[in-house]
């Protein structure tokens, strides 16, 4: 129940910071929207605590699969933020601002 | 040959690495580039040959079994798809060889990485490497856009890479929540669920807006029209038959193999495919760009492939497929023309140009055979597209999507008509430039567009070959039991 709220209220809060103006508030919305989506992904193998994913090692492993998605999905994430924010630096100096809405 | 599947993809990574190494040395560049993208391209014939007779392939990396290893699979379909994205990569490739790559050491690195993103797409047999290989294909696309960094180029690549990435953000979470209902997330063991419209309901739907989003359908299309034409010109063809296609055939593997074509979306997807069609062609109407009208086309006929995906039966299938082939080509061809318009006049807009049938006439008349065969006029391929998937909806008593197929191209027609009259046809309003051209440098730039024009006619004379193929490639789809057992064996 509380990774469910946790996976809401990062949702909430990186569907609002989209649709604000300025590339660095879309940019950090979808870091928000991001974690969601990690926390999802960790979360669809169970989250109650269990053993170590070695063969041999004690108790009930936990599922490694949905823990090897979140890794990855962090490095792309990890790689969209730099260029999202790269576009943002590119846009500040060319115009002084970093909303591509605002045509003056 | 199935352990070598992996090389679509591991061809254009290492020959990525290589050309970034060699960024000061274009004639190496080139020939890395061009040797990669040949390679790809004898490859994936030689897969087709493999396939054609509706046999798949699969490798399954890692060595563990079945459903457990990371699997690369290659049917009829997947195949046809790899030889055609191959041939357009190479194609660009030339185009962006004859026009201006001197200014951007970074194109052809990025050119290749989007080419392994987009075979592997075309490859994997799993959602969640499906995920990661549209992410390597579109970060390469995000940078390519972007390439060169001017205002409106920056302003167009924002719309782009928010859409597209929260489009992959609900793919991602649409693959997480297929992990926690089903326990698997590859394609061939998601077969085998009994009702996954109903057990997969949330996670498909998600699934399916995503590749939606990255297809540009109507009403998740804004983005395509924005992007492309801000692009520079030989990556707005590789983008315009490339990239949508990538999310049109997700949508075919995945409503085919792991929703088995269930006949409950069906009235959706149908009308999905016919409102596409016609927002896409009324939004051509009333702009100025040759790029922006072709833009606009595309999504209008993705429209058509999705049609022949909502009417899921041999025919339809046959037809949606070989359209998308018909249309990667043509599209791209198209494309190029226009590029070439803003390489020698410096802009493709309608009200500037004029008379260029007599400047340049080889390059004049690809574009007239592309446009014909866009529009779906006898004997070029596109007629045959429209004519088997016309006969499906008719055999499928659909006839109102029929109906709108036949009224959007008469539309399609008028648009190619009227960028003809305002470019190739008539005077040049002003002085034309007085750039002498060296005859070398048109025909260098003429001859890709041209190449896929002349593909297009012979598409059209040798229907018969082209639709047997996509006849089989459509039968794997109803039928995926060969993709399965390659992948998780028997």
């Amino acid at each position: 129940m509380s990774v469910a709220a946790v996976i809401g209220i990062l949702a909430a809060a990186g569907c609002y910071l989209l649709m604000q103006r300025g590339i660095v508030r879309i940019a950090l919305g979808f870091v928000l929207l991001g974690h969601a989506a990690n926390v999802l992904l960790v979360s669809s193998g169970g989250v109650a605590r269990r053993g170590v994913p070695i063969v041999g090692a004690a108790g009930t492993p936990a599922d490694p699969l949905p823990q090897a998605f979140a890794l990855t999905a962090i490095v792309i994430g990890f790689a969209v933020t730099a260029f999202l924010l790269a576009l943002a630096f590119r846009y500040d100096e060319q115009t002084g601002n970093d909303d591509p809405e605002d045509e003056s | 040959m199935s352990r070598l599947l992996v090389l679509p993809v591991a061809i254009p990574l290492l020959a990525a690495a290589l050309t970034l190494l060699m960024r000061s040395k274009l004639a190496i560049q080139r020939a890395l580039s061009v040797a990669a993208s040949a390679a790809v391209l004898a490859f994936a014939i030689a897969l087709v040959a493999r396939t054609a007779g509706g046999e798949a392939l699969a490798a399954r990396i890692g060595g563990f079994p079945g459903p457990f290893a990371i699997s690369f699979a290659a049917d009829t379909f997947s195949a046809l798809m790899l030889t055609v994205a191959a041939l357009m990569v190479l194609v660009c490739t030339a185009f962006a060889i004859a026009s201006r790559d001197r200014e951007r050491p970074l194109l052809h690195p990025l050119i290749l990485v989007l080419e392994a993103g987009v075979s592997g797409s075309f490859l994997t047999a799993d959602l969640f490497n499906l995920f990661v290989f549209f992410e390597v294909m579109l970060i390469s696309s995000y940078v390519l856009l972007t390439l060169g960094g001017s205002k409106s180029q920056v302003r167009s690549g924002t719309i782009y890479v928010a859409t597209n990435l929260l489009g992959s953000t609900i793919l991602l979470a649409g693959v997480g929540l297929t992990y926690a209902i089903a326990g698997t997330v590859n394609m061939a063991s998601l077969a085998s669920l009994e009702d996954p419209l109903r057990r997969l309901a949330v996670p498909g739907a998600m699934l399916l807006i995503a590749f939606a989003v990255k297809a540009a359908l109507v009403p998740v299309h804004g983005w395509l029209p924005s992007a492309y034409p801000s692009a520079r010109p030989a990556v707005a063809a590789l983008f315009s038959g490339l990239l949508t296609k990538v999310g049109v055939y997700a949508l075919y593997r995945v409503y085919s193999v792991v929703f088995d074509g269930d006949p409950a979306i069906r009235t959706l997807l149908l009308v999905i495919a016919a409102t596409t069609m016609i927002v896409g062609v009324l939004g051509a109407i009333g702009r100025e760009r040759v790029t922006e009208i072709l833009s606009f086309h595309i999504v209008s006929q993705i429209g058509y492939m999705i049609m022949g995906l909502a009417l899921f039966d041999s025919m339809g299938l046959a037809g949606g497929i070989f359209y998308i082939l018909h249309h990667i080509v043509v599209k791209t061809s198209l494309f190029l023309s226009a590029g070439a318009l803003r390489f020698f006049d410096d802009t493709d807009s309608l009200r500037d140009l004029g008379g260029v049938a007599r400047e340049r006439p080889v390059q004049s008349a690809a574009f007239m055979v592309a446009a014909l065969s866009l529009a779906g006029l006898p004997p070029l391929s596109g007629f045959f597209a429209k004519l088997i998937l016309l006969r499906a909806a008719f055999a499928t008593g659909e006839y109102w999507i029929a109906g709108v197929a036949i009224a959007v191209s008469f539309l399609t027609l008028a648009s190619m008509v009227k960028i003809w009259n305002g470019v190739y046809w008539g005077e040049r309003p002003g002085d034309a430039p007085e750039r002498p051209l060296r005859r070398s440098r048109v025909a260098a730039v003429a001859a890709p567009a041209a190449t896929l024009a002349l593909i297009s006619i012979t598409i059209g004379v040798a229907a018969e070959g082209m639709f047997t193929l996509s006849e089989t490639a459509g039968g794997g789809l109803i039928d995926p039991t060969p993709y399965v057992e390659a992948v998780i064996g028997p």
